[in-house]
């Protein structure tokens, strides 16, 4: 395992050697911030690539190809395209609410990041309330929603940014009740880094058996909802919406509500390979020491980004395959079969470990 | 230090947007400065370490209320308009009786002697889930069923309120 710590220690240190402390404290404010930043706009760039030629690939066509090899600076290309766009606003908008609603989801989406493990003792910010506050944290990115919406003063914005709260509010139910609670009993800590220890036998999807393998596929439903992705993109429904609650939206503003959606994906994805795919931690196959042996030589963040990007193929892949569900439809679906097929899983797990039923 | 930093910077926010949010002529904009208030108080709480009342608070109130009061004020008319402003007998009567009640809670708390508390304040969350449900001494549980039973209630009593309108 490579410790983290010893360079994080060692930048601290260094630190500490030619400045104050308060300087220190503020440097290392500041270089988080940073590397975070940069982390989210780069994930952003990758993400809407991968998604392009993911769809490309499931449609029989190439995808984004001329801009660079592979069409790779396509995203790049697109980028400066979006900060160079004239900023144009509904005139009879609330301004303040109107330019401040990006930046509730984009908070939200950062704050969520900070708690994730990334490696053995990298991570931001080391909570002993982990997922819960990413929960909590998440919840905030409705009111960004509903602001945006609403300040747009556009009843095609109105109409998906109402959709869009009703989805996350009600999924986020399950959400919770499935992923944090179920596993949690599991796990028996709420930190994340101490879950993705407890894995080291192997991972809760396996180890947990029936009600984890519930809990997963009801965590990949309502993860794709709140995330408003196909199936459950009727918030932004082309056809009928435009594009939803950032319809009035346009250049840099417009971005940021779109790269937002883009790391909640990569967000619910890394919930997803935390709690039940064993984070950073290698993959092990019992009885295979030469092959154990090595696994263990590639780092944490490696294995990390790896059953991430396979957990968001598998949410790209969704986008591919289904059709847009109805309104009525998808709050059938959260309220009379995610919701009790959920909480009747909390209690079989409560039971499956009250017996000592795990591998 | 860095913790009183983010103090100040965290009660300034606090100061400035609750006056903000009760000074405010737009509905809309008011409830988004409590909404900051609200954000800053769970800032406080993580400061002191107390992280799951601070979590608490945020997916109550910065997730539940406020986005209950978002939608209620949507609800109501002309949210966009600015409110008038009340007379000036009315503002001067406010403001009296906003002195006089700050004057005595700075009273209150300026002559207390506060002592720093020795007792584990349970911010495990294993703790705190032992302690709702320990019925010997200091245990919770009566209060914990109390409320279970107030928020059955109101479950059934919304159920009832909204199967009546259907049928209608």
């Amino acid at each position: 395992m490579y410790d983290f710590s010893k360079i994080t220690g060692a930048i601290h240190n260094w630190l500490s050697s030619i400045m104050p402390d308060l300087g220190v404290i503020i440097t290392e404010w500041v270089l988080i911030g940073v590397v975070f930043l940069a982390f989210f706009a780069l994930l952003g760039l990758i993400l809407v690539y991968a998604e392009r030629r993911i769809a490309g690939f499931f449609q029989f066509r190439l995808g984004p190809n001329r801009v660079g090899p592979f069409g790779m600076f396509q995203t790049v290309a697109d980028t400066v395209k979006l900060l160079l766009k004239e900023l144009v606003g509904t005139k009879e908008a609330d301004s303040f609410l109107y330019n401040l609603a990006p930046y509730f989801l984009i908070i939200a989406a950062l704050m969520s990041m900070a708690v994730i493990p990334y490696g053995f003792n990298l991570v931001a910010y080391d909570v002993n309330i982990g997922l819960f506050f990413m929960m909590a944290v998440s919840s905030i990115g409705v009111i960004g929603i509903l602001l945006a919406g609403w300040s747009s003063n556009n009843k095609y914005s109105m109409i998906g940014a109402i959709r869009s709260s009703a989805i996350i509010i009600s999924y986020e139910l399950s959400l919770g009740l499935s992923s944090v609670l179920a596993m949690v009993l599991l796990a028996g800590t709420l930190n994340m880094n101490e879950i993705v220890m407890s894995q080291q036998a192997g991972w809760w999807l396996f180890r947990g058996h029936i009600p984890a393998i519930i809990a997963f596929i009801v965590f990949i439903i309502t993860g794709t909802a709140e995330t408003n992705r196909v199936p459950f993109d009727l918030t932004e429904a082309e056809s009928e919406l435009g594009a939803g609650f950032h319809a009035e939206y346009s250049g840099i503003k417009f971005a940021f509500f779109f790269l937002a959606e883009f790391v909640n994906m990569f967000i619910i994805s890394a919930i997803a390979v935390t709690v039940f795919l064993g984070g950073w931690l290698p993959i092990h196959i019992p009885f295979w020491d030469g092959f154990n042996g090595i696994m263990d030589y590639i780092p944490g963040p490696i294995w990390f980004m790896i059953k991430t990007s396979i957990v968001i193929f598998i949410l790209m892949w969704f986008r591919w395959t289904f059709p847009r569900l109805r309104i009525d439809q998808v709050l059938t679906l959260e309220w009379k079969y995610l919701l009790p097929i959920s909480l009747v899983n909390l209690i079989l797990m409560a039971f499956v470990v009250m017996m000592g039923w795990v591998f | 230090m860095g913790a009183q930093i983010m103090f100040y910077i965290l009660a300034t926010v606090i100061v400035v947007f609750s006056f903000l949010a009760v000074t405010s002529r737009k509905v809309m904009r008011a409830t988004v400065y409590l909404l900051f208030v609200l954000l800053a108080t769970a800032g406080l709480y993580f400061i002191i370490d107390y992280n799951f009342m601070a979590g608490i608070q945020l997916i109550v109130y910065a997730g539940g209320i406020v986005a209950l009061i978002v939608f209620a004020v949507m609800l109501t008319e002309k949210i966009g308009d600015k409110i008038e402003s009340p007379s000036n007998m009315q503002m001067i009567l406010a403001g009296l009786i906003s002195i006089a009640g700050a004057g005595v809670t700075i009273s209150v708390l300026l002559g207390h002697d506060f002592k720093q508390s020795t007792q584990n304040i349970g911010q495990n969350v294993a703790t705190i889930g032992e302690n709702l449900l320990n019925y010997g001494k200091d245990g919770y549980v009566l209060p914990f069923e109390v409320v279970s039973i107030l928020l059955l209630a109101s479950m059934i009593a919304a159920i009832v309120v909204a199967k009546r309108k259907f049928e209608n």
